[in-house]
């Protein structure tokens, strides 16, 4: 009836794990019994969950992947534990399985339901607004492809309590992911919660790549798109042509363990090598996803706060395009010592360096953006000054890496696990909290406290310098990644350090949820009024903050990059046709009607992994069927859209404050007491 | 008269409105078509690495009837003609002609799927199936995904018979027939890639 699930596979005997959940379950119902005390189900049920609108399901993702942060931070956190308890004759309270589900849960985690979501989510929030559109180009799909990310995390958390999680780390290589070595249902979560979450993941690829592509306000030319916008059209060829490999190579895997096959066993003719390969292919290009759309919102803070144009705007269009395309040469580097022999791995390696140099040639724009430039030091700007310096270390130790005669002694070493998290951290992270700050007032109305931001950020960045500076030390000295127990006491004052540094993200991510909660309690002062906080230059400024349901009353026209700053600063008129606001009649708008056909999709595939992890068939059976009932239902519906009157956009525009936006377009008047609002110019 | 002109207005940018949205279908699902095609390249690839891994079992020249998988060639490759007339219907509007050159269509693949089902099947009893070699995990992987593509692609003809029958050639099902046949010729070109790399050079 339930297939290999019965009660032993909930591990109430283990105290950690027993924690952990007694955790989760506390923070659950609270937040629960909080959306009732306030009455709030309704309106989260109709108003966000099935919200069909970018900027909502952009803020759903991000809550999403800062939940997710907080899970995968904790299992940091017990990593260093470990690594600093279990030298010599102590072994430390984490037993070598439970340890190793922890580091792959680590991996998945922060690359898949961390990273992802929040490039995912500020793409949403974003890129509609810069393009001066009213939607993505397929909205419903955007809230199938949220909650099929949410049901990928879903099954992770599920792992925790019903069962176990994979051991094979976050690429799960076989032959130790095959049923052989991994007989439990842990590697079929990390299967299935990739799996569903990519197909997610690759509807959201294709969903931005015909957005950018098809609408864009009039006048914006490829060249005249912001470079976040840049950056999010390269992820999204990189998701299109890299996330079917990761669905192929997994489907394989699948295959190998459900039906017996042999693709990547020891018998019967598998062949073990050409998983790396296949994984890979996808691999490489999903780091680049990550961090292109971090590139692009560098670019937006750099330009704005230093309050002058990006300095090499085409080159920077042809370093993210030459990276899209490089990406997908270097996949080797990965396994440079398993065999390739030393031709195939020269051209790997001269392929990565390659690589460096389009990169390395963004440092330069940004770095001469601020050249001259009146920086102002804001949240954001610290966020990209920190990524500046750290990044280049990280890229450095990549191009080493990139060596295949040094890579033969550092491969498998803690100075890898230093130099991919110098390059995430640093790199797409810092990217993002950047992008959460500078965007934040732009989504709720108000800015984030900024002296909780700057103590935020000095903690993430001397907390970074702690943690990883002494990894790539004991890369040196030869310890390898994915210990649970050493004996080397040469080694244990660099974990002793590096557990240091993860207290100080902690404190930095306290610090973090501390701004929350007060930026929330003082919105009334920092309240953005203009919709222009930070004098932007692109068209996302345009609007009121937060923007209304249908972005914009008229589409803008765009006469040249940096959109908004010339309506600002050039003609002094307002989006629309060149006529001054208000002398052009409003037009009824058409919306997307929100929906639950998305949360239904969800749910039926969240029954049919659940099903699928524990072999139950008929359960599977049933959540395919409920996918598809749900989608014959959607298509079956002509009623998906409605009519907002142009009455009705009349009066939701005249709520914005006129004064403000004189203000922001005339450089006159009430500069000063308008709070947030920087010096026009 | 004003009103009038601005319910003309309101039409106009409707159907401006519709233009656009079916445009941007049309491209995502060629957007999608092409993640597909990567797909089924990893899938060629692994077959192409393990293909000659038979681990002491059977050989593709021991297994394929050529004969058999030219009949199931035939049999897709003349509904993706009839896919075409189904087409050519849609765009004249003979809501009739459409449903029936669909069902054609239909019949065809579903006559393809049924052979590849028995051709499996018999492969299982003859003790050959897909956990007996690597080169045998390759080819049910591939063949039977493009299996699947075409299951579903006859699922969603099904669905659309109905919406046909019930909705008539709105726009909104025009554009689902549209993509509907890029999808099925689209599984065409990859059956003849199948058909080329598994078969011919297998057997031959």
């Amino acid at each position: 009836m339930f297939g290999q699930l019965d009660l032993s596979a909930i591990p109430y005997g283990n105290p950690i794990i027993v924690g952990a959940l007694g955790i989760s379950a506390v923070l659950t119902v609270a937040v629960m019994a909080l959306i009732t005390h306030l009455r709030k189900w309704n309106y989260l049920w109709t108003e966000w969950l099935c919200s069909v609108d970018h900027k909502r399901i952009g803020v759903m993702y991000i809550v999403l992947s800062l939940v997710m942060l907080l899970r995968g931070f904790a299992d940091a956190i017990m990593m260093r534990l470990q690594q600093i308890l279990a030298v010599g004759d102590s072994f430390g309270y984490l037993p070598a399985g439970h340890y190793d589900q922890i580091f792959t849960a680590h991996g998945t985690i922060m690359v898949l339901f961390m990273a992802m979501p929040f490039l995912v989510g500020l793409m949403n929030i974003v890129v509609p607004l810069q393009i001066g559109a009213r939607d993505v180009a397929f909205p419903f799909l955007n809230s199938v492809s949220f909650w099929l990310t949410a049901v990928g995390a879903a099954l992770v958390m599920i792992s925790l309590g019903v069962g176990e999680f994979s051991q094979a780390g976050w690429t799960g290589y076989p032959p130790l992911s095959e049923t052989k070595y991994s007989p439990g249902p842990g590697v079929d979560y990390w299967i299935w919660s990739l799996q569903i979450s990519g197909v997610g993941t690759l509807l959201t690829g294709i969903n931005f790549l015909v957005t950018i592509v098809k609408l864009r306000a009039p006048g914006m030319t490829l060249m005249k798109m912001p470079v976040f916008v840049w950056t999010t059209l390269c992820t999204c060829v990189l998701i299109i042509v890299s996330f079917p490999a990761l669905t192929g190579t997994l489907a394989m895997l699948t295959l190998d363990r459900y039906l017996g096959m042999h693709f990547f066993t020891n018998e019967a003719g598998g062949n073990v090598m050409m998983y790396p390969n296949l994984l890979w292919i996808w691999g490489h290009p999903e780091v680049y996803i990550l961090i292109l759309p971090a590139f692009g919102v560098f670019s937006e803070v750099t330009a704005t706060f230093a309050r002058k144009k990006l300095f090499g705007y085409t080159s920077m269009v042809y370093a993210t395009v030459a990276i899209t395309v490089l990406s997908f040469t270097v996949w080797l580097h990965h396994f440079f010592t398993m065999g390739a022999g030393p031709d195939v791995n020269a051209v790997f390696g001269i392929a990565t360096m390659i690589i460096a140099v389009p990169t390395g040639l963004k440092i330069f724009n940004w770095l001469f953006t601020i050249y001259r430039g009146r920086l102002q030091f804001t949240t954001p700007v610290l966020w990209t000054l920190g990524f500046m310096v750290t990044f280049t270390i990280g890229g450095m130790a990549g191009v080493l890496l990139a060596v295949p005669p040094a890579d033969f002694q550092l491969h498998n070493g803690l100075f890898l696990v230093a130099h991919f998290h110098n390059m995430l951290i640093s790199g797409a992270l810092f990217g993002y909290f950047a992008g959460y700050t500078y965007w934040f007032p732009k989504v709720f109305g108000f800015k984030l406290n900024e002296r909780l931001g700057h103590a935020a950020f000095w903690c993430w960045e001397i907390g970074f310098y702690l943690a990883f500076m002494p990894l790539y030390l004991l890369g040196f000295l030869g310890m390898p990644r994915r210990l649970e127990h050493y004996d080397n006491h040469a080694w244990h004052v660099y974990l002793v350090i590096a557990g240091c540094g993860a207290v100080v993200i902690l404190v930095g991510i306290i610090l973090q949820i501390v701004q929350l909660v007060v930026s929330i309690r003082q919105r009334r002062e920092t309240r953005d009024v203009t919709g222009d906080p930070w004098n932007g230059r692109t068209l996302e400024w345009s609007v009121s903050s937060p923007p209304p349901v249908y972005n914009f009353a008229h589409t803008p026209v765009v006469t040249g990059l940096d959109a908004f700053w010339s309506m600002k600063h050039e003609g002094g008129t307002k989006p629309g046709a060149g006529a001054p606001a208000g002398l052009i009649p409003y037009e009824a708008i058409h919306m997307p009607r929100n929906t639950g056909v998305g949360v239904a999709i969800g749910a039926a595939s969240l029954v049919f992994g659940f099903a699928m992890v524990w072999h139950i068939w008929w359960m599977a059976i049933a959540g395919c069927l409920g996918v598809f009932i749900a989608l014959v239902a959607r298509s079956l519906d002509d009623d998906t859209a409605y009519l907002i009157s142009a009455a009705e956009v009349a009066r939701t525009e005249a709520r914005r404050s006129p004064i403000a936006y004189e203000t922001v377009v005339t450089g006159r008047g009430l500069a000063p007491a308008i709070p947030g609002l920087a010096n026009p110019v | 008269m004003t009103a009038i002109t601005l319910q003309e207005r309101e039409l106009v940018a409707a159907s401006h409105e519709h233009a656009a949205a079916a445009q941007a279908a049309e491209f995502g699902f060629w957007l999608y078509i092409m993640s597909d095609c990567v797909l089924f390249a990893t899938l060629f690839a692994g077959y192409a690495v393990l293909s000659g891994s038979y681990a002491g079992g059977p050989t593709g020249r021991d297994l394929f009837h050529l004969p058999y998988v030219f009949v199931e060639t035939m049999l897709l490759l003349t509904s993706s003609l009839s896919c075409g007339f189904a087409t050519l219907a849609l765009h004249r509007g003979e809501r009739a002609r459409v449903r029936r050159w669909l069902l054609v269509t239909g019949v065809l693949g579903l006559g393809f799927v049924v052979m590849e089902v028995a051709e499996f099947r018999q492969l299982i009893l003859e003790d050959n199936g897909p956990d007996k070699s690597a080169f045998l995990s390759a080819f049910f992987a591939l063949v039977g995904t493009h299996g699947t593509h075409v299951a579903i692609g006859l699922i969603w003809m099904a669905v659309m018979l109905v919406q046909v029958r019930i909705k008539g050639l709105t726009p909104a099902v025009a554009g689902r027939l549209e993509r509907l046949s890029v999808f099925w010729h689209f599984l065409d070109i990859i059956w003849v890639g199948v058909f080329t790399v598994v078969y011919l050079m297998g057997a031959l």
